[in-house]
């Protein structure tokens, strides 16, 4: 049971960002630029960070809503985001991706993890620094809704399907100015 | 130096937000409504988490400028922030807040941490849903924050003297988005 009194029936982050509209305002469009706008990283790839995120931190409704969406954009299987979770450096991503995931896993672990090493060969596969800014940026907010998910204890469905069947609709509806009750 | 190209002398997440005003915009207006829109804790306890929080994760910048905030805002008080950033008991500090800060320690490590035993301590010291709604998401931002702030390493001022402008300013305007300097003033 959550720890506070949320509308019920609602999974994950839906809770809390019912039970609070003035916070959950800037938190969607916060994702909504961070995930969806026009970006040279694709949507496919920026979900994929924060899937991977939200697996490092044990944070079971967003690497599951987060990775359907990925499967989704990225048109692939949940086997495919399940090698990049468990052996980045061994998934079919390309060097620059796994370069900024390396990046994001160690703001994952603490911001002054990330070295100049890493920065510098991000950049010299190709990583501008607005894609760097936005890996960083993607990684620590994902820090920041995966414990508001589990730090109120939220409820989520266990059953993995339940996120791929509405990874299309979720796709499409975006992160800004969407109904928490639906 | 930081890790992208970011205006110079800017400090900290000033320089970030500059850099890149989209994200900005709602990453300060989250931080108004967290810190300062009405809410059953006092703006001066909500900048006491944040200041905490960071000073857990060693965010030099965050936990200064936070701190400076929050002794503006506790005024007389004051000494309750340098309490909680050296972890000393203090008779300044209210049961419940005790109890609201031991649950965003655990935040600021993992929200899976929380037990129902943290959260029924903060009850019977009268913390109701809002309290502790709005501890968990203040911990859980500046689990962001700290992390967006030193994962690009942003400029850092080391001398204590130049965050209490900050302080100042942060107490009496609140969360204001940083404007592009079109003339070479100070920031």
């Amino acid at each position: 049971m959550a720890h506070i009194n949320l509308p019920e029936g609602l999974p994950g982050i839906r809770g809390p960002m019912a039970f609070r509209p003035e916070t959950t305002k800037p938190l969607n469009e916060l994702a909504e630029v961070l995930l969806r706008s026009e970006n040279s990283l694709s949507r496919g790839d920026r979900e994929l960070i924060a899937t991977y995120i939200s697996y490092l931190n044990d944070c079971f409704f967003c690497q599951n809503a987060h990775g359907g969406i990925a499967q989704h954009y990225l048109e692939c299987d949940m086997s495919f985001i399940d090698d990049v979770k468990h052996d980045k450096d061994n998934a079919k991503i390309s060097p620059k991706l796994k370069a900024l995931l390396t990046i994001a896993a160690s703001v994952q672990r603490g911001g002054k993890h990330v070295t100049t090493e890493q920065v510098a060969k991000a950049k010299l596969l190709g990583a501008t620094d607005l894609e760097i800014h936005d890996t960083v940026l993607i990684a620590a907010a994902f820090c920041m809704f995966n414990r508001y998910v589990d730090g109120l204890n939220t409820w989520a469905p266990q059953d993995r399907m339940f996120y791929i069947n509405r990874a299309k609709d979720r796709a499409e509806e975006g992160y800004a100015n969407y109904d928490p009750h639906h | 130096m930081a890790h992208i190209k970011v205006e110079e002398g800017v400090p900290g997440i000033r320089s970030l937000v500059l850099f890149r005003p989209e994200t900005g915009k709602h990453l300060y207006e989250l931080a108004q409504v967290l810190l300062r829109d009405a809410s059953p804790l006092t703006a001066a306890e909500r900048e006491l988490i944040a200041t905490h929080v960071s000073a857990r994760n060693h965010c030099i910048f965050c936990m200064s400028s936070h701190a400076a905030a929050a002794r503006e805002l506790f005024e007389e008080k004051r000494e309750v922030v340098d309490c909680v950033i050296e972890n000393k008991d203090t008779a300044l500090l209210s049961d419940k807040m005790k109890a609201l800060l031991t649950i965003a320690g655990k935040v600021q490590q993992s929200g899976k941490l929380v037990t129902d035993e943290d959260i029924a301590e903060a009850r019977k010291h009268g913390a109701e849903d809002r309290d502790i709604h709005d501890t968990v998401l203040i911990a859980a931002a500046f689990s962001m924050f700290n992390r967006y702030v030193d994962g690009l390493a942003s400029l850092t001022p080391t001398d204590p003297k130049e965050y209490e402008p900050m302080g100042k300013r942060l107490a009496t305007l609140g969360y204001v988005l940083p404007q592009q300097q079109k003339t070479n003033g100070t920031h």
